[in-house]
């Protein structure tokens, strides 16, 4: 079979037991083949290097990464994808394994897992925890902590398992399956990449190699003469309005850059055409001439800086956030126990495993001229406006059609790929689809703040704090992006959940020409957090008193005031966290200490020290004051289904199943009678986007009122009793209460627009109140709280630390799905350990995913969940939110444990092994 | 060209012809092209049966070019392939360990190839073939820089050949191979050491190989540490001769993964664990056989 490289050539292949013959180049990628040429889209691509195993698929049944085959090796053999798992419609026992045991989040891994499990278990049907580990170890996941998938596989082992849904009105507080389970598992789901029309044409942008330069682009006529497949150039010229950014009076960002690139990675051009044509065009023949400038590379360069980054901020900071209380100076100097010190963390890189990816669709309705995308977002209603106000067209002329995500973690709040699409699309008036590469995803799109904090803690002799004094800077790279909700949540979250009668909490968001740093997961929180609680753990020394202990008497309580002057009325379960943490606390701690005197006699080579830490959290649930409601709409439809309108954005995390949860109770109605729409701009409402922890408090209100108007209208209808329960028939509403039996044929009624007989409404927006010049306000209606302990156990002589468990208190006001629940915390937990031990991402250094390192299946630990329920009166049935309370308070809890079993004390993240090594060599000297 | 030759003559008249990116496992030949197109010419050598496969040749073992990590993980070696075993589980994930061949990994040149140490300590050979010469190269001269090695353009790698170890009467060998990363999978080695050691009946150490990877251009034996070693019983206390100034070989640098200091402080703590570790399993009694 010799050919030349780029001709085609017949592959006979057996794809999930169907004999296939296809036409390919020899050296495709056999990923590419599965996709493009067959059709058989649940294959994913993350990397295209072999890095993440998304791609993974048995090749004569041996697992292995579709991405790194050449399409005419599979010529003769075997090939099984996830889509070939499932039988008759019927998920697999391993599929069904996965579904009940929450093993699958956004999904985007969920395929190659499942065929990495199905190669263990052919070999291995009864394997144990450390093979199931040794077996996937290939696939990484950014989701669900792994877990949860080793539990999914041993169970799956060990026999069949059962889904089961909840009765009617009994939806809150149940495991029950995701929604979208099935579609996660079976490969119908269709994410960024997954789908375009036929006719699309495909984008790809050229992006700046310098930090900070200015550039010229030439004449690109030759450039479309010589390569017919090219269809246009899309630079600077053809945006309409070349700016974007999150808050409307920071729009500092361009689409394409126009003659200045501020970071490497910037977008500068794009190529639109046939895929193989614009691929083919070596950057050497792009007219494009450069010139580098000195780049305020890090804070200090830039706060020093002669030349503005822009030109609106000539010192470089984009805002300054600020919150005071009572009179810190004094506190302090009158304060007999003072721990005081400067904190540094890293560019980090949420790293979902799927690439930005979609496609944009120019269309006329009705006479108008509108645009359509698909692509994955966190947020569909600020893409629609955005993407509008770039156009220069009305909101109503753009339609944002949600793919399933592929993980998010805030990465995928700001506009990326769409604008391009967008902007390629309307220029040629025809569809333009764009994946980015695994690169172009970690070169070009935001990163978690790197942050430069110092601050002072104190407390009386009883170990009471009386002050905390905080001064964080932080790195928001070339634009703003989210840095100013970064400056305003830190200050206000600084002095941590306890009650600090006198508190300066300072920040600032610095322009650099670093990568963008914008919204993960936390907003700032999880940098502040490890330094107030490495203060805390050095006054709870110096105090005497035992670390868990300081925090319990310390902790905020119902009824005591946060540093914005905010009284907590109510669901405030910190001491409910520590006392259930004690008795484990105590018991690690001594079995730690035991280890550890174990160690000091023996005289070996390889010391090994362990440790517990402990760290406490608090997270306001929300958007920071600023109004930020959702409205949902349930509707009854003729044939006797509820179309539920869900305006907010599944990531993964589950709100596709939590808010049917939510709505099926609140209707009385099985969650099986409802069908669902996600984030549709034409068909839902703004239900705001996924962040801040917020759609299971505030889109959960909006759905529970939705319900409930719903209801009552159905209530109505069939003239039945309130408490009367409710039952859906194919084409019938039935109610039974104390009078009997009524029913109503639904086919009979009118219709409104959206085909709904009835309908219901909700919305909700948490009530804030402003802050005042000294952060004086309620910028949150509700705040989760969580403790967490680490157990570590340090290698001295290589400063590798390996984390043996992570125990999890969280008060989430009311777990609506344990297990989902449970998935967000392992999964932050997961994200945590990254950012405590190995993630920094360096441009240039680590864009890829062998260099940019997140954890595998071998390093997060068993992660003991204890769920607190101090229900909130304003929560859904209780609920507040959890998607970033789980990560905060890892990352001290680990360092805390290093302190405990080194003496050292962290201050830079990531506490990598030679950063470690070399403090404990320098603890010794 | 896309060539796919079903013999290694075939192959080689190929390689005489015209230069060839040579694939087989395809597992370093596509990371180096994300989002590029492939222009150049290929000659995937995955046809040649005739390489996949590990056979006792008499004086050596024979690893054929197309032998991948998995074959060598589930083969049944003498102990003293624990090493090169140990390593086949630490290449990439499953998936890669299921394609990726041994030679490949040789080959393909990194600094951090985790196949090089494991091999280097054993005092492996890469058999290099042309159209009309064979000849073989020790490892510690085939890599002779980062990405490079001695093949010529017309060469294909064929083999490896390990030489057989505890031939003598009642000697016995056993290796160790030991990988430090910053996380448990899918990583990329900051140090990675590897031992092979033989002794005699009395426990004496016969011949002993040790290796360094990932702490210079290419992986690098320790000679003088191994002469320093040779003679000894491997007894506990040998761990205690290891010394930095055994390390001179290395050239560690600073890099995203850790410093130089670093990389040279523990490649030395991770030859004294893998002494002891040999040591403590010779104490055992264990089976060297």
């Amino acid at each position: 079979m010799n050919a030349p490289c780029a001709d085609v050539v017949e592959i006979l292949l057996v794809v999930n037991d169907e004999p296939v013959a296809v036409l390919a180049p020899p050296a495709d990628r056999l990923a590419d083949l599965l996709r493009e040429r067959l059709g058989l889209t649940g294959t994913k691509i993350g990397c295209n290097a072999g890095d993440c195993g998304a791609c993974t698929v048995l090749l004569d049944g041996q697992q292995v990464c579709a991405c790194l085959v050449p399409a005419v090796q599979a010529d003769g053999r075997r090939v099984t994808t996830v889509e070939g798992l499932a039988r008759d419609g019927k998920l697999d026992r391993l599929q069904r394994a996965f579904l009940a045991h929450g093993a699958a989040q956004c999904g985007i891994c969920t395929p190659g897992m499942l065929l990495a499990a199905t190669d263990l278990l052919a070999r291995t049907p009864q394997p144990t925890a450390a093979e199931v580990e040794d077996a996937l170890g290939g696939v990484l996941c950014r989701c669900t902590g792994y877990r949860k998938i080793v539990d999914a596989v041993l169970a799956a082992a060990s026999g069949d398992v059962a889904i089961t849904a909840p009765a009617a009105g009994n939806a809150v507080g149940a495991r029950a399956p995701k929604t979208d389970g099935a579609a996660k598992l079976n490969g119908a789901e269709r994410y960024g990449a997954d789908w375009a029309p036929v006719t699309a044409l495909w984008l790809r942008t050229i992006r700046s190699p310098h930090a900070r330069a200015r550039f010229r682009i030439g004449d690109t006529a030759p450039l479309l003469a010589k390569h017919p497949g090219l269809a246009t150039v899309v630079t600077a010229r053809d945006v309409p309005v070349n700016s974007f950014g999150i808050f409307p009076d920071v729009k500092d960002q361009p689409v394409l850059a126009d003659g200045e690139a501020r970071f490497r990675g910037e977008a500068v051009l794009c190529l639109v055409g046939e895929q193989e044509a614009i691929a083919h065009i070596p950057e050497s023949e792009i007219p494009i001439e450069w010139e580098p400038l000195a780049p305020a590379a890090d804070l200090d360069t830039a706060l020093a800086a002669a030349a503005p980054i822009h030109a609106a901020k000539a010192d470089n900071v984009l805002v300054r956030g600020r919150v005071t209380k009572g009179d810190v100076d004094g506190a302090l100097a009158a304060a007999p126990l003072v721990a005081e010190g400067e904190f540094t963390t890293s560019y980090v890189e949420h790293a979902y495993i799927e690439p930005e990816a979609g496609y944009a669709e120019p269309f006329v309705e009705s006479g108008v001229e509108r645009i359509r995308i698909f692509a994955c977002t966190q947020t569909p209603y600020m893409d629609r406006d955005e993407i509008a106000r770039i156009l220069g067209l009305r909101a109503s002329q753009v339609h944002i059609v949600p793919s399933a995500v592929g993980g998010g973690f805030g990465g995928k709040l700001d506009i990326a790929i769409q604008p391009l699409l967008a902007v390629a699309a309307w220029k040629l008036r025809r569809p333009v689809r764009g994946v980015y590469t695994r690169p172009e995803s970690l070169a070009s799109t935001t990163k978690r703040h790197p942050a430069r904090m110092k601050a002072r803690f104190a407390c009386d002799r009883e170990g009471r704090l009386v002050a905390a004094d905080f001064f964080g800077d932080f790195n928001t790279g070339a634009y703003a992006s989210w840095g100013n909700t970064v400056a305003n949540r830190v200050p206000i979250h600084a002095s941590g959940p306890y009650a600090v009668p006198n508190v300066r909490a300072l920040t600032r968001a610095v322009y650099t020409n670093g990568p963008i740093a914008g919204a993960f997961r936390g907003f700032g929180v999880p940098q502040s957090t490890i330094v107030h609680e490495a203060l805390l753990d050095e006054l709870a020394q110096k105090a005497g008193i035992d670390r868990l202990e300081f925090r319990h008497r310390n902790a905020l309580r119902a009824g005591q005031a946060t540093a914005t002057g905010q009284v907590i009325e109510a669901s405030a379960g910190l001491v409910a966290c520590l006392d259930a943490l004690r008795p484990k606390w105590q018991g690690a701690t001594a079995a730690a200490e035991a280890f550890n005197g174990a160690q000091r006699k023996r005289v070996g080579l390889a010391g090994r020290r362990r440790g517990v830490g402990i760290a406490c959290m608090w997270y306001g649930i929300g958007n920071t004051v600023i109004a930020n409601p959702s409205t949902m709409r349930a509707g009854l439809r003729a044939d006797g289904r509820i179309l539920f309108y869900n305006g907010a954005v599944d990531i993964g995390q589950g709100s596709n199943t939590i808010l049917v949860q939510v709505l099926a109770d609140a209707l009385g109605l099985p969650m099986g009678a409802i069908d669902f729409v996600m984030g549709d701009t034409d068909l839902t409402h703004d239900a705001g986007k996924t962040s801040a922890s917020r759609q299971a408090f505030v889109s959960g209100n909006a759905a529970r009122l939705a319900g409930a108007q719903l209801r009552q209208r159905m209530i109505n209808l069939v003239e039945a009793r309130p408490d009367a329960t409710l039952r859906l028939e194919p084409g019938r509403l039935v109610a039974e209460d104390a009078d009997g039996v009524k029913h109503i044929d639904l086919g009979e009624l009118p219709r409104d627009a959206r085909g709904d007989v009835l309908f219901g409404e909700g919305t909700f927006n948490p009530p804030t109140v402003p802050l005042d010049a000294d952060g004086q306000g309620v910028p949150y209606a509700t705040y989760a709280f969580a403790a967490q302990m680490a157990e570590v156990e340090v290698d001295l002589a290589l400063g590798t630390t390996k984390v043996l468990r992570i125990t999890a208190a969280h008060d989430v006001g009311r777990a609506i799905n344990p297990t989902q629940v449970e998935g967000q915390i392992h999964g932050g937990v997961a994200q945590g350990l990254g950012l405590a031990l190995m993630e920094e991402y360096h441009a240039g250094r680590t864009e890829n995913l062998h260099d940019y390192l997140i954890p595998t299946f071998g390093d997060v630990p068993p992660i003991d969940v204890i769920l607190v329920e101090d229900a909130e009166p304003l929560g859904p049935y209780g609920a507040k939110g959890v998607g970033e309370p789980a990560l905060v308070p890892t990352a001290p809890a680990i360092f805390g444990a290093i302190r405990h079993a080194t003496g050292v004390v962290v201050r830079h993240a990531p506490a990598t092994p030679a950063r470690l090594r070399a403090a404990i060599l320098e603890a010794q000297r | 060209m896309y060539l796919r030759p079903e013999s290694v003559d075939e192959a080689l008249a190929a390689l005489a012809a015209r230069p060839l990116t040579v694939l087989a496992g395809g597992t370093d030949f596509y990371p180096a092209r994300v989002g590029r197109p492939i222009t150049e010419d290929v000659l995937d050598i995955s046809r040649l049966a005739e390489l996949r496969g590990i056979r006792d040749e008499g004086r050596n073992w024979r690893i054929g070019a197309l032998t991948t990590w998995t074959d060598v993980a589930r083969a049944a070696l003498p102990p003293v392939f624990r090493a090169l075993q140990q390593a086949a589980r630490e290449v990439g994930g499953v998936q890669i360990q299921n394609a990726g061949t041994v030679a490949g990994n040789l080959c393909n040149a990194s600094p951090a190839a985790d196949g090089a140490p494991a091999l280097m300590s054993l005092g492996a050979q890469v058999e290099l073939r042309r159209a009309d010469a064979t000849r073989t190269v020790p490892l510690t001269d085939f890599v002779v820089g980062n990405r490079a090695t001695q093949r010529g353009v017309e060469e294909l790698a064929t083999g490896i050949l390990v030489p057989k170890w505890a031939a003598q009467d009642r000697h016995s060998a056993r290796s160790v191979f030991l990988k430090l990363g910053a996380r448990r999978y899918l990583v990329i080695s900051i140090v990675m050491v590897s031992l092979a050691m033989e002794i005699s009946p009395t426990g004496k150490i016969t011949r002993c190989g040790i290796a360094v990877g990932a702490c210079a251009p290419v992986a690098k034996r320790l000679t003088a540490l191994e002469k320093k070693l040779l003679g000894n019983r491997l007894t506990p206390e040998v761990a205690a001769i290891p010394a930095p100034e055994h390390l001179a070989a290395l050239a560690p640098i600073d890099d995203v993964r850790a410093t130089a200091d670093y990389r040279r402080d523990a490649a030395l703590e991770l030859v004294r664990r893998g002494l002891a570790e040999l040591a403590a399993e010779a104490g055992e009694g264990m089976d060297w056989s």
